[in-house]
């Protein structure tokens, strides 16, 4: 990965500023722009600091920078972008897309996808992406002139694929399922945790009542006064640090919804082998029946019921012209054909080829990145319970002083 | 003055304060004359002498302000009743109780539950060393109410209610025989160990006689009119301003016991509120687990790191359960109970205020017809003497109660917290 743009600049989502301007329709609307920032870092070894670039995008680019990319690279996992909506939020948590929090969360996804995509052995060469990184101006036209909307698959095509295919390579059929079971599982969870902790907010939050009512009473006590009135201290503390704690939450939620909005991109690999496999499949078919075709014609005789047949025997036998002419055309048409088969054939497997080894190397950045953010989960917990038995601790004290 | 049977050669504390020591027996005192009380007072626990000894040396400095006397002086029988505790170690008591053993009984009329009651004594007065008897929660009411008229001013302990109208619905769930169960179970006891109540004649005989006997005597006594009578007359009396010579010590009371209700109601509604959102986040905690076992079957590499969380979750619910069933049986019916003593304690104020106005009505009189009234007026100032001293012991157990209370609630916290934590690190 030594060519990797990663190594060679930095880059990150600095800044997120609310604008408002007008849309394609003309219309007058409020936008978050983000600021990209980026810098090379070769020259930081000559101990200079290289001057730091920076322009703004705003979600939509980075869309259309990703539609690019995915049309462009069909046999790559393309790292997914941080949600369009907040989605699984529990109730603190506003489902505006403008509220600070969740603008806060999407930045530093918008620059995890900016990371992600730079250091992909094969997307971060790419020519649009660089652009996108560097060239604030013209770069929606850029883009364009690629014309890969042309080339991106409709949905209609893919599904229909998806239904008649017969031979599909079996490795794609199981990664299909297991996206599917990784999409579904990893969606209730997030669904159940956000549950958890809407409640686990509540019990904390009720705890600061104690605060209070312990406060107002110590007032009324004479032994007990101060006792109470610390106690009640630490339960403000208590009740306060739940913030923290479903905060940092966040973070290991959002990290799941990546591998979340993975799954939908693992599956768009599989569509397109499907798609080619498709393709394939009906090029060959399209090819034999323009063999037999021929062959008839050669021949003379009809081995399949066919219309031409039928209506050759009703109206009555071509001209032997003009069954030489069919046959040419034919015949070179099964040249076409043959040729084309070949490519496609060769076009998918190499697909398969290449897809295949993003998959695996996919494969092993979702086991890392899981794994670690399992562990860092299991570290947040332990940290709330020690700061649990610390308050509970000092309370404890609290409260045998009474 | 002083009582035969008291511990020898203790000297009479010092300050001139003539016999029977009776001026630092309540700060409010009226300056009647206390010697009948202090004798009966002291006869009455010339049994139990010898255990007091120096165990009623109180840590509570709630009585500072009653008695003048510092540790160091030795004490007489009447400081000794000051200091009396309101419960005692165990190794001093003489008469222990249990409840157990719910039984329900079927009649033509209803079905209800009795209770077995078992007391060992090793006093004098009480004919054998055991009994065992059945009562049903109407004699407990019937043995309240006696006490209540016996003893207008003392703080009978509180009773749990007829019916609870939140939470358990079911007369004869499990839940709701045990717990109450558990509240009579304290009653008795707490009667038991209250240094005056404990004598109580109803009390003995709610405890040993059989349920005929039980049935005959509650028929017997002082009968519902008189009864009447006299609480027409107690509130007569009050509403004659009873207040105005009131003692500042029990405006104080007043007052504070007015902010106190109000917070103790408070916490329990608080700590029922805890209760059940814990209940909630214990519901979806029991989701949670299951979804990482099940994410587990897909995948190869992170399948243990998922089991070990799905593992973890799981301890974390039943830790979480465990908590909660620690502040069912600890935190709520103590909170419960305090919220019932609040009540309770408003009523013995009020009947102190009562008694206090017959006794300025007949000081009154005094002062107009100079008649025999000498000794109603003695009568009524032991009584209040009564309600200082039940009123200041009670103080002093509340604090020690609350922090046992809070020290098992704590604990079962810090418990749940460790436990996580344990569990997390494997």
């Amino acid at each position: 990965m030594e060519d990797c743009l990663a190594k060679k600049m930095e880059i990150t989502v600095s800044e997120a500023e609310k604008r408002t301007g007008r849309n394609a329709m003309n219309i007058q609307e409020t936008y978050t722009a983000y600021l990209i920032e980026t810098r090379a870092v070769e020259s930081q070894s000559e101990g200079q600091c290289a001057p730091v670039e920076s322009l703004w995008r705003r979600y939509s680019e980075f869309e259309l920078l990703r539609n690019y990319l995915s049309v462009t690279y069909p046999h790559i996992v393309v790292p997914p972008l941080p949600e369009k909506r907040a989605d699984f939020v529990w109730h603190k948590l506003a489902a505006d897309n403008m509220d600070p929090d969740f603008v806060e969360r999407r930045r530093i996804g918008l620059e995890n996808f900016l990371l992600r995509v730079a250091s992909h052995p094969v997307l971060c060469q790419d020519k649009i992406f660089y652009a996108f990184l560097t060239q604030e101006g013209g770069w929606k036209e850029m883009v364009n002139e690629t014309g890969f909307q042309l080339k991106a698959d409709s949905r209609l095509k893919a599904l229909n694929a998806t239904f008649r295919v017969k031979n599909p390579d079996k490795r794609f059929t199981e990664l299909k399922h297991y996206s599917d079971e990784l999409q579904s599982v990893i969606s209730h969870l997030l669904r159940v945790r956000a549950r958890v902790a809407d409640r686990l907010y509540g019990v904390y939050k009720v705890h600061g009542n104690y605060g209070r009512v312990f406060s107002e009473w110590s007032a009324i006590e004479k032994e007990m006064g101060d006792g109470l009135q610390s106690a009640g201290h630490h339960m403000d503390v208590y009740a306060a640090s739940i913030d923290d704690i479903l905060e940092e939450e966040e973070h290991y939620a959002d990290q799941l919804k990546e591998y979340l909005f993975y799954a939908e991109a693992l599956r768009a690999v599989c569509r397109k082998h499907e798609l080619m496999q498709y393709d394939l499949e009906m090029a060959a078919q399209d090819l034999t029946s323009k063999k037999q075709q021929c062959e008839e014609l050669a021949t003379g005789t009809v081995r399949t019921f066919s219309l031409k047949g039928m209506t050759s025997k009703l109206f009555g036998q071509e001209t032997p012209e003009q069954r030489e002419a069919k046959i040419k055309v034919l015949e070179e048409q099964i040249q076409e054909g043959e040729e084309q088969l070949k490519s496609k054939n060769l076009e998918g497997r190499d697909f398969v080829k290449s897809a295949w080894a993003d998959i695996e190397r996919f494969k092993e950045q979702k086991n890392h990145d899981l794994k670690e953010a399992l562990i860092s989960y299991a570290v947040m917990q332990i940290s709330m319970c020690k700061k649990g038995i610390q308050v509970w601790t000092n309370a404890k004290e609290c409260f045998s002083k009474m | 003055m002083e009582a035969e049977g008291r511990v020898p050669g203790l000297p009479l504390p010092a300050g001139g304060e003539g016999p029977g020591a009776d001026s630092h027996l309540a700060a409010g005192a009226l300056g009647t004359a206390r010697g009948p009380l202090l004798a009966a007072a002291a006869e009455v626990l010339a049994l139990d002498d010898e255990e007091d000894d120096l165990e009623v040396f109180s840590k509570d400095t709630s009585l500072a302000e009653v008695n003048s006397l510092s540790p160091s002086v030795p004490i007489s029988p009447s400081s000794m009743i000051n200091h009396y505790k309101f419960e005692d170690g165990p190794e001093l008591r003489d008469l222990f109780i249990t409840v157990d053993d719910p039984e329900s009984h079927i009649t033509a009329i209803e079905t209800f539950i009795t209770y077995r009651v078992v007391t060992k004594t090793t006093r004098g007065e009480f004919d054998s060393s055991e009994y065992e008897v059945r009562r049903r929660y109407q004699d407990f009411l019937w043995l309240k109410s006696k006490l209540e008229e016996a003893h207008p001013t003392l703080i009978i302990p509180p009773l749990p209610e007829k019916f609870i109208m939140k939470g358990m619905v079911e007369r004869f769930s499990e839940e709701f025989i045990e717990t109450r169960r558990k509240a009579l179970h304290k009653f008795l006891n707490r009667i038991a160990d209250h240094p005056t109540l404990t004598f109580n004649e109803d009390f003995k005989i709610f405890l040993t006689a059989q349920a005929w006997e039980l049935s005959s005597h509650k028929k017997q006594g002082p009968g519902l009119l008189s009864r009447m009578g006299q609480t027409v007359r107690a509130v007569a009396s009050s509403v004659r301003g009873a207040v105005k010579n009131r003692p500042e010590m029990f405006t104080e009371m007043n007052n504070y016991m007015e902010t106190f209700s109000q917070k103790i109601n408070l916490l329990d509604k608080i700590a029922h509120r805890i209760y059940k959102e814990e209940r909630d986040y214990f519901n979806e905690m029991k989701e949670y687990g299951p979804i990482h076992t099940l994410w587990s079957a897909s995948e190869e590499d992170i399948a243990d790191s998922l089991k070990g969380i799905a593992g973890c979750i799981d301890h974390c619910c039943r830790a979480t359960e465990k908590r909660m069933a620690g502040l069912s049986e600890h935190l709520l019916p103590i909170l419960h109970e305090y919220v019932l003593y609040s009540e309770i304690l408003m009523g013995v104020l009020k009947r102190r205020d009562q008694i206090q106005g017959e006794l300025d009505s007949k000081v009154d009189a005094l002062a107009n017809k100079k008649t025999e009234n000498n000794l109603f007026s003695e009568e009524i100032g032991k009584l209040e003497d009564k309600v200082e001293r039940a009123n200041n012991a009670l103080k002093a157990d509340w604090d020690r109660w609350k922090q046992n209370m809070q020290w098992d609630m704590r604990s079962t916290f810090t418990n749940v917290a460790e436990n996580n934590l344990h569990y997390y690190e494997e």
